[in-house]
């Protein structure tokens, strides 16, 4: 390990994490919302749409995130759609995970015994207020550290958009060990950024889990 | 499509075929190994075990394929980028493979392995013939999904020059030589059919191991 030469890179390598968390971040919003939409289209199974997105899903679940990310970065502005690698990295990464993170809220709600939903109707709740107010509050806390697991492993993940040019950390790391040589000391740095953010979290969602099992235990 | 251009995808298909088949070699015994580590009697063995299973969790099978890559050579070590893929990819899959078979362990009801020392077992006949049976067709769905990630991160040894069925691909279209819609078509298809003998072997394990246990299970 090479300090000196780290510590006159440092401003770089942070800004290359930056771009990480960034792209991790906008990648974990759209795989939320679409993520709810394609849950709700499953449980609902609205016709056509059902089987698309089944097929959908089966595609992308069984296909390289990175394949999918080339698809997306060559394939696009062939039809006109022009975005920039970072847009499309971020999308790439939205859409794989939203699949994972549907099947994980599509287990929340079936988790919510049928009873609630006729309670709520016999009480005379419309249908939205019994949703918002009754199920998805008991639907979401479950499927917390799944979603927060699938959040790290996007974050981890987001390493592939290095090869669409986007300098994220890996990127940022490959291109100034091509300038320096300084191998073992930038990936090491690397590696060591990755599991600095990656290892606290999923402790942290290990300790989330465990009290949520407790407290089903006791309920 | 000209023959060269079959060729290259076939011999593509064949070497990723290849790098998952030695990952899930390289994995399997590991992966026991770990699982086993965990649940040790000894503080040191259980903590070397967790720490080899956090820290190959805590950063992706890209950037532990770029260390090895990049850094091993610095260190003295020439390996070929074909084996830093399959071993890489190995034993980044034993990690979580570890914790899924130490998971469907714990399942086991404890009474079994009382049941078994009651009878005179020792440990290790224990865990052969009495908990590891139990504990497979538990394991065998989620390990199944591991052999599928195995061969979604095995695209990723593109990325450090191995010829597979992605990089032949990606040279074909980038160079032109193919449409790129109809290229990156093709590479999606192709990990899409390469799924299904892993999708099939595993429904056929999970079947025939109900069948073993029988009224037991």
């Amino acid at each position: 390990m090479n300090l000196d030469y780290l510590a006159s890179v440092d401003g770089v390598l942070l800004d290359g994490l930056r771009l990480t968390v960034v792209a991790t971040l906008l990648g974990a919003a759209i795989a939320l919302v679409l993520g709810l939409l394609i849950a709700c289209v499953q449980l609902a199974r609205v016709p056509v749409l059902f089987q698309a997105i089944t097929v959908l899903v089966i595609v992308i679940r069984n296909t390289p995130l990175l394949g999918q990310l080339f698809f997306m970065f060559y394939v696009l502005p062939r039809y006109g759609i022009r975005l920039d690698a970072l847009t499309v990295g971020v999308l790439a990464l939205g859409v794989h995970f939203s699949c994972y993170a549907a099947q994980a809220l599509r287990g929340g709600f079936l988790a919510v015994p049928r009873g609630q939903w006729e309670a709520c109707s016999v009480l005379g709740l419309s249908r939205t207020t019994t949703l918002w107010k009754v199920v998805l509050p008991q639907a979401l806390p479950p499927v917390v550290p799944t979603l927060t697991n699938l959040l790290i492993s996007m974050f981890k993940d987001s390493a592939v958009l290095s090869a669409i040019t986007v300098l994220e950390l890996l990127g940022t790391t490959r291109n100034l060990a091509s300038t320096s040589f300084q191998y073992t000391t930038l990936f090491t740095a690397m590696g060591l950024m990755y599991l600095a953010i990656a290892l606290p979290a999923s402790l942290a969602v290990r300790r989330l889990e465990h009290r949520l099992s407790r407290r089903t235990a006791r309920a | 499509m000209n023959e060269v251009v079959v060729r290259s995808m076939l011999d593509g298909a064949l070497v990723t075929t290849e790098v998952v088949v030695l990952a899930l070699a390289v994995a399997s015994p590991l992966a026991l190994t770990v699982a086993l580590a965990r649940g040790s009697r000894f503080r040191l063995v259980r903590a070397i075990a967790l720490t080899y299973v956090e820290f190959l969790r805590g950063t992706s099978a890209l950037v532990q394929l770029f260390w090895v890559y990049f850094v091993l050579p610095e260190l003295g070590a020439t390996i070929s980028s074909f084996v830093a893929g399959f071993v890489v990819l190995g034993v980044n899959a034993s990690a979580y493979a570890a914790e899924i078979i130490r998971g469907a362990i714990q399942a086991v009801p404890a009474a079994q392995s009382e049941a078994a020392q009651v009878m005179g077992l020792s440990t290790a006949t224990t865990m052969r013939r009495v908990i590891l049976p139990q504990a497979w067709p538990i394991m065998l769905p989620a390990l199944g999904n591991v052999a599928i990630d195995v061969l979604k991160a095995s695209a990723l040894v593109s990325l450090i020059t191995v010829s597979d069925f992605t990089r032949e691909l990606t040279q074909w279209a980038t160079t032109g030589v193919l449409d790129v819609t109809l290229a990156f078509t093709l590479l999606l298809a192709g990990y899409l059919v390469l799924s299904l003998p892993i999708t099939w072997l595993g429904h056929l394990l999970e079947k025939r191991s109900r069948r073993h246990l029988g009224a037991v299970a």
